[in-house]
Parts: C-alpha cells; structure tokens; sequence
C-alpha cells in the first residue's frame, strides 16, 4: 500500500541499473526527506529506516507515454488520484495522459487543469493535448499554447486523423515546437464494424473482424507524410507484423518515427477472446501469434522504441455489455512491468533491456531529462526483484476500474517497492 | 449388476400363456372386427405381434395392430425417464369407437399403462380400453387392472420381473430378478 | 448426465457427432407425433420455457413456440428492442429476471456473436441458442440435416453446398460445422468478398463458379441476400447477383442432374432463387419448415430430459 516515506532511509546492497548509461553498480543509497542523498558507501545510521535490497535490482521509476486517467468527465472510471496510485503500484512515477477526456484537452486551460490538479500527487503526470479540436480531425487545436502550457506531444487518442491534409498540417505544424505527433494508426472504413482482429477464429467465434491492414495502411500513410514533411510522428500501441515491418523500413530512411508496443500486445494473442471476454476487447485488437513475434522482434531490433501501457479504464457495467457494444480497452499500468517482463526474458530479452523499454526509451521520445540515479535527486525509484514469481489477482489493482484479462497469469519479475518523492507504494 | 433369483417360466410356459390370453380376447369381444391390438414398446409390442398372429389364425378375422412408445407420455420425466432412444409410435387405422386393447409384457405400477392411455387418447376416443399383460407382479400405484393376464407373480419391492423375448433376447423366459443396492 | 453430452445447445461446433445424429433421429420421432390427430404429448408438462427474442424473427419463434406447446411446456415469450441491444442494456437484467422466475429453459436470439454462451454462464436454466447473430444457428442446422437425411436417408458421403452472403448469414457457420461432423463434403459458393476470412480452416472448399458447383452438388442451400446489403457497394445489383450466382430455373435446366434445393427462409423470389424453383419438385423448403419443429421438439425434449434407469 502506498504510505509516506521515512524521513531517513538506506537500501542496501542492491544493484543500481542506470538505463540511461546502461551501466550497474552495486551500491547502497541513502534517502533522506525523498532525496537521494548518497550513493556508494553509506554509514550506517539509528535513525534510518534500511531495506535489504540483496539480489535486487534498483532502477529510476517507469515512465508511461500512453495512458488514460479519465479525469475531467469520466472519473467513476478513473480519476487522476486513482492513476496515480495505480501508476505507483505498477513502478512508474511518470505517466503522460491522453486527452480523450470530456471534454478533451484541446485548449491550454485543460492542460493546465490536469498539471495543477496533479501537482499534490506521488507521482508526475504529464498531459498531451490533442491534435485537431474536439478530437474532431477538422481544424487544429491550439497546440503551441498547449505545449507552453505543458502539453508533451499532441495526439487524437482513439480517433485517428483520417484527412491526409489536417494530418499533413499537423505533422508540419507541430515540428516548430520540436514534439511527437500520436496518431491511432487505423484505417476507419477497413476496420468497418471489426471487435477483434480479422481471421479464421474470427471467422469461427462469428465476430466481425478488423485486418491487421486496416492498421498498416495508416501506419503507412504516416510514415509517408512524416518522410516528406520531416515531422515527428510517434506510432502507439504498435500490434501488427504488417505495421512492425514497415517501421523498420522507414527507421532505416532516417525518419523521425518512434514506436511504442503495449504489454498485452506482446503478451496476449487474439485466443484470450475463445469464451467472448470483453476485457480482451481493446484497440487495436490483440492479434495473432505472428504477430506477438513480430512486436517481439521489432523491439529487440530496436524498431519499436518503447512500451507503454495505453492503460484504459472501463466501469464494470460498461464492460459487462454484451461483445460488439462493451468498450475497446484494459488498464494496464499494474501489471505492465511484470507481463513484458515475463514475456521478453522468455525470448531472451535481459531485465535491463525491459527496464530501458520502460524508462530512457520513453524518456527520449518525450524529450523528458535523461537523468538516472543521482545524488541530490529527487527518489524516484523501484526496487525489483526479477526472479520472484507471482500471480495476478484483483488486490494487486488499484485503479478505480478492474477490466483486466491479465487476472490469473503468472508472472516472474515484480516490483517490491516504488518510491516517489515522499511517498512510497510497497506491493 | 443385478441376479437373477429364479427363471419363472421358460419358451413353453409363455407360448402357452399367449394362446390363452388370445383366446380370451376372442371370447371376451363379440365384435371381432372392431377390436385393435396395441403393443407397448419394446417387448409389449412383439407380444402383441404374437398375439394378434394367434387372433387372427383362430378366428380367421383381420384384425387391426399398432405400436405405442409412451416414453413422451410418462409422468417420471426428469427423474426416471427411460431410454432417451425413443422409437416412433405406429399407429395407422382409425382409434374413434374401437375397442382398443393394449398389450404390455409385465403390469407393475401402472404408471405406463396410464401414459399408454392418455397417448391412445391423442389419436381419438377409442370405444374402450381393455389391458393385456404377460405378467402381473403386483405393487399398482394407480387404479389400474389387467383384462387379460398370463401370469400372476407376486413379488417384494426389490424383485423384479424380466420378461425377455426371443425378437430382443434371443429367448422367451420370464425371470425374476433382484436389484442389488445402488452405490 | 442428461441424454446429450452438453447441458445447453448454443452451437454445433462443440456437439458431438452422435449427439447430433441423437437429436436427427429422435427429430424423426416426433415428426410421427406431428401426424397424429393431436399433435401433443405431455414430456414437458410443468417445464417452463421462456423464448428470449432480442431480434425480430418471427419464424424461428412460431417453430419454437410450436415445439414447445406440442411437448405440454408452459411457455413465456419476452421479445426486447434491438434499439436496447444497441444500447447495450438488457443481458445483464435478463439474466437476473430469469434467475428469478426460474425458468427451466432459456431459448434465445440475439443479433450479438456470442450472447448465448455469456447467458448459459450465468443462468440456472438450460440454453438453447436460437441464433447469435453470425455466430451459430444450430437449430437451424438440425433441421437442414434432418432434412437431407430425410432425402437422401443419410448425410455422410454427400455433396452439400452452401450459396450466397456466407459473411453476413447467421446459418452458414452452423451447417457447417455440422455437416462436416457428419460427413458431407461441404462447397461455399458466393461473391469472393462475402466468403468470411479463413472459412477453409473448418474443412470446406470455396468454389465462386456457380455452375461448378451445381455440377457437383447434391444438393444446394440457398441463403437469403438481403435487400439491404444491394446498392451500398457490396451486391452491386440483384441483376448482376443472379446472372452470377442465382439458382433460376434456365441454369438448373442446363444441368440434366436431380439436385435438391433447400432454402432457410425468408425467401427472396427472384433474386437468389427463382420461384419457380422454390415451388418445384426439386425443393424441399417445406419440409424444412416441419422438420424445423420436429428437431426444436427433439432439442427440448433430449435437454431437459434426464437418463437414468427406468421401471416398468
């Protein structure tokens, strides 16, 4: 549970992964009022609290680029408070919120509403606005004004900007103020009415089924429009080979493309729909096996970036509803670490690498600071134990939604305690 | 399994029992040409084969014959229900104003001769309804009696009267059998 | 155990075989009880059935209803708005209202993928899907096998085609697992987009050439295009449809083989098949219709009945 942070606090023998030098030291840390005081030898202190962090690693806390917070409007779903404590029981003291909120964050008032409303909170959230006003794909949002409210990137969220010429405008537009375009690659007209990923299963359980182009195509449009304008375009929650491929390609051009897969991506296949569990309904859909190695593969090479959530809450109710009306999307933050984890050491990824995919990957793509564990820095910071095995039950949730299909898994890696700055969440 | 105490009667006993119960049929039914025959299925129905074989060779009429399964017709549904294999019932001539008699191999409750004649009832309203049996072992649950009955074997609740048939069981004999305990 | 291996009917592609030939057979049963002067028997006396509509579809609710009254069930029927399935309402507090009732048997239609099996999780009662959008439409199934084993006295070994919108039909799926357990060679014909993604993978050939087809069917099933699908860039035109893919007489005549026409109904004269067809000798689309209420009897009546040993 979350609580405060001793005032004096020493970990002890554990190793100091710095992702951003890709370096480990072991060493032991001194915290003292949230502050990392010492690194390397500490002298022992009464007063200290000390955590035996033996055969742990200690890492600077996640960083989340994709996630959805609900907050303002839908905050019987999740509000900013709940995120963040569910952000804290997943290890990220970072979270960048999308702006599918009602009403959207399309003007710089919201955007300040969201950082003023956060600023008491344990960990940092950082808002993006949105690319066209209303979330609409018509007519820009004041996206300068955003950013200098302290908007991060722009992004429709869910919609897609399906009118080449806005997106275009965007992609241009956006580069003065040096941040990533988000555009939800899908081609609207060729998901048609699709639930879940188009194929023979969907075939046999009957639903309609959405191709795995109808996400390429738009990946490929982006691509296209970032190579000719020289924008920054960032492709979320990547799910296709198609798409994985096609990245690649253009990553080899020089482009500015970043990427970013999500945890169930990687982690579940489109079998998790065999018995119609909406909690497996999210967008895009989870796809097949080839597809997983694909994601795989592309972030082991590099052309996927990073991994974000694309935490999505949904009411119970809502996800009650029958297969074609219940909403698209899970949460994610919570058990983010531990299913990628589990799933990229099985294909031969180290726990380091997982670490990097979730803290100096992000951290680029966001122009946030590149500052590992330093002295004189604020804590922020998670205690891993990579080799502790565990199952995902619903206490380990702390969102105000429980629409996961990962309940019941078995992970191996799991964050023993995270600290943000005076507070500290211990699982 | 179940053990056979005692075969009651063998291939002679029963062919002596049909040719009586056939003709007191005859005697007891002025107007031959009125009567039906109808075999409850399985071992009723080869019964009454037999018997109406015997009805009409003695009295040189025709003589009408059909089947019954009552297996949709039975109050034990859900509990008790037989064998879920039904076979269809068969019955081709008129049943208004015949009389109707129906031939099942051994009479015991009486709850399959009470659904025997609701179903009769679902093909029109016969004349009457008389009952032949093989076997009458006693223990009725219901008002109901046998016209014509081969045998009287009185029996305890946890005997039973297997009739076999030479059509199903490759033999006529009338065995009394007892239930062992149900695990 | 009861007499059949699934507590609940909700698709074919989880019945065995001999259940399927199970319910056939006993289908065949109660067609001799729909001869008789009274087309009743009281099996299901004291049951009660609800049939749960959230979908217009008159025909399959007569032939369930019908099935239901001639087995003695006391029937319940509840038909609900489309417009609160859009909503998204309504599963839930069905569910509740028939824990509540206690209903023995839940028939169900329900236009979403899927509905039928999230039900049968949650409810007491028994569940016979009655059509889950383009998921299963067993029943149906049943009675097109009924109806071909009464033509041709079996299934196995037989050419079986299946013609039309196979995307958007909510029977195609059904047939087809069905068939396939029973051992029909089993051939989709139809425009090449509306065959669904990967179809090959349940064991059936796809042949778009019509004439191919009939060439090597024994017998046909036509599925309804419908009217809405015209003219929104799918069918580009009833003329088009049926030069290519309408079973009319003038291209029947040209195969000089007795082929077998069935038809799930509601018919589009004209369009997929020529009324001449549908009323010839060659079609079997009415006994379709009462083989339909035999095998919902059967269906019922095999589902809530219990197996165990009987007394005399």
């Amino acid at each position: 549970m979350i609580s405060k942070l001793p005032a004096s606090l020493i970990l002890e023998g554990g190793n100091l992964y710095d992702p951003f030098s890709d370096t480990s030291v072991k060493a032991n840390l001194l915290i003292h009022n949230g502050v990392i005081k010492q690194i390397g030898k500490v002298k022992p202190d009464k007063l200290a609290k000390v955590i035996d962090c033996t055969n742990k690693i200690i890492t600077p806390g996640f960083i989340d680029i994709h996630a959805h917070f609900r907050e303002p409007g839908r905050e019987d779903k999740e509000t900013l408070e709940t995120g963040a404590l569910a952000a804290m029981a997943g290890g990220f003291t970072t979270v960048c919120v999308m702006p599918n909120t009602d009403p959207p964050l399309d003007n710089p008032e919201s955007i300040r509403y969201i950082i003023e409303k956060s600023a008491d909170l344990p960990i940092t959230i950082h808002p993006i606005g949105t690319i066209t006003l209303g979330q609409k794909g018509e007519e820009l949002a004041e996206i300068g004004e955003m950013v200098a409210a302290g908007a991060v990137a722009v992004s429709d969220d869910g919609l897609p900007v399906q009118n080449g010429q806005v997106f275009r405008y965007a992609l241009e537009y956006a580069q003065k103020y040096n941040i990533p375009v988000i555009n939800h690659a899908e081609d609207i007209p060729l998901r048609n009415d699709g639930v879940m990923n188009e194929s023979a299963f969907s075939t046999r359980l009957g639903l309609p089924g959405n191709p795995d182009i109808s996400e390429s195509v738009m990946v490929f449009r982006d691509l296209e429009l970032a190579d000719y304008t020289g924008g920054r375009i960032h492709v979320p929650h990547v799910s296709t080979k198609r798409s994985v491929e096609l990245i690649r390609r253009y990553k080899a051009k020089n482009i500015q493309v970043t990427a970013e897969v999500t945890p169930h991506h990687i982690g579940l296949t489109q079998e998790a729909l065999r018995e119609y569990d909406t909690h497996a309904k999210v967008a895009p859909p989870l796809r097949t096996k080839t597809d997983t190695e694909a994601l795989i593969e592309g972030l082991l090479d590099g052309t996927i970036d990073c991994i974000a959530t694309d935490h999505a809450p949904h009411t119970i109710e809502e996800k009650e509803m029958n297969f074609i009306h219940a909403p698209c999307g899970m949460i994610g933050l919570e058990s983010a670490f531990a299913l990628s984890h589990t799933v990229l050491r099985q294909a031969g990824a180290s726990t380091e690498k997982v670490i990097q995919w979730l803290t100096s990957k992000p951290a680029r793509i966001m122009n946030f600071p590149l500052n590992g564990i330093e002295e004189n820095s604020p804590a922020n910071l998670n205690i891993i134990d990579p080799e502790e095995e565990w199952e995902f039950k619903p206490e380990h949730i702390h969102s105000r939604s429980k629409n996961s299909p990962m309940l019941g898994m078995k992970f191996k890696g799991r964050i023993q305690q995270t600290i943000s700055g005076k507070k500290s969440f211990k699982s | 399994m179940d053990k056979i105490k005692a075969k009651l009667s063998g291939k002679r006993e029963v062919e002596r029992s049909l040719i009586r119960l056939a003709h007191e049929i005859i005697e007891h039914n002025e107007d031959l040409d009125n009567i039906a025959l109808i075999g409850i299925r399985t071992r009723g129905d080869h019964l009454a084969r037999r018997l109406h074989k015997l009805i009409e060779e003695l009295s040189g009429n025709t003589i009408n014959l059909g089947t019954l399964d009552v297996t949709f017709y039975r109050d034990d549904f859900r509990t008790n229900l037989g064998s879920p294999k039904v076979g269809a019932s068969n019955i081709l001539f008129e049943v208004a104003d015949k009389d109707i008699i129906l031939i099942d191999d051994v009479l015991y409750t009486g709850r399959t001769i009470r659904a025997a004649m609701d179903e009769v009832f679902a093909y029109g309203r016969p004349a009457t309804i008389q009952l032949g049996v093989l076997v009458d072992r006693g223990h009725r649950e219901l008002p109901i009696r046998a016209d014509y009955i081969g045998k009287n074997y009185p029996t305890s609740v946890n005997e039973h009267i297997h009739v076999h048939v030479e059509e199903e069981d490759n033999e006529d004999a009338v065995l009394l059998v007892e239930y062992k305990e149900k695990d | 155990m009861g007499a059949l291996q699934n507590r609940h009917l909700i698709g074919l592609e989880h019945t065995p075989a001999e259940d399927i030939q199970k319910l056939i057979d006993t289908g065949f049963t109660f067609r001799e009880v729909l001869e008789r002067p009274i087309k009743k028997v009281p099996s299901l006396t004291g049951i009660n059935v609800v049939n749960l509509f959230f979908e217009n579809s008159t025909r399959t609710r007569i032939s369930f209803e019908l099935a239901e009254k001639r087995l003695s069930a006391d029937v319940t029927n509840f038909s609900a708005s489309s417009s609160s399935v859009a909503k998204g309402e309504g599963l839930k507090d069905t569910i509740q209202n028939i824990h509540a009732m206690k209903m023995d048997c839940v028939v169900m239609r329900h236009p979403v993928p899927g509905s039928c099996l999230q039900l049968s999780r949650f409810v007491d009662a028994v569940v016979v899907n009655a059509g889950d959008g383009t998921h299963e439409h067993p029943t149906q199934a049943l009675l097109d096998m009924m109806s071909i084993q009464e033509k041709f006295g079996k299934i196995k070994g037989l050419n079986i085609a299946i013609v039309g919108d196979i995307c958007h039909s909510r029977v195609a799926l059904s047939n087809i697992h069905g068939l396939i357990k029973m051992g029909a060679s089993v051939t989709l014909c139809g425009p090449p987009h509306l065959i669904p993604v990967g179809i090959e993978d349940l064991g059936v050939e796809v042949n778009h050439n019509i004439d191919e087809v009939i060439e090597w069917a024994d017998a046909l099933n036509i599925l309804r295009i419908q009217r809405e699908r015209m003219g929104i860039g799918i069918i580009p035109s009833v003329r088009e449809y049926r030069d290519f893919f309408g079973i009319t007489e003038e291209r029947l005549r040209n195969h000089k083989k007795e082929i077998v026409i069935m038809h799930p109904g509601p018919m589009n004269r004209g369009v997929e098949i020529d009324s001449s067809i549908a009323d010839g000798d060659q079609a079997i689309i009415l006994d379709q219709v009462l083989n339909g209420v035999a095998v919902r009897m059967s269906i019922l009546y095999l589902l809530l009945a219990q197996e165990e040993e009987g007394g005399h």
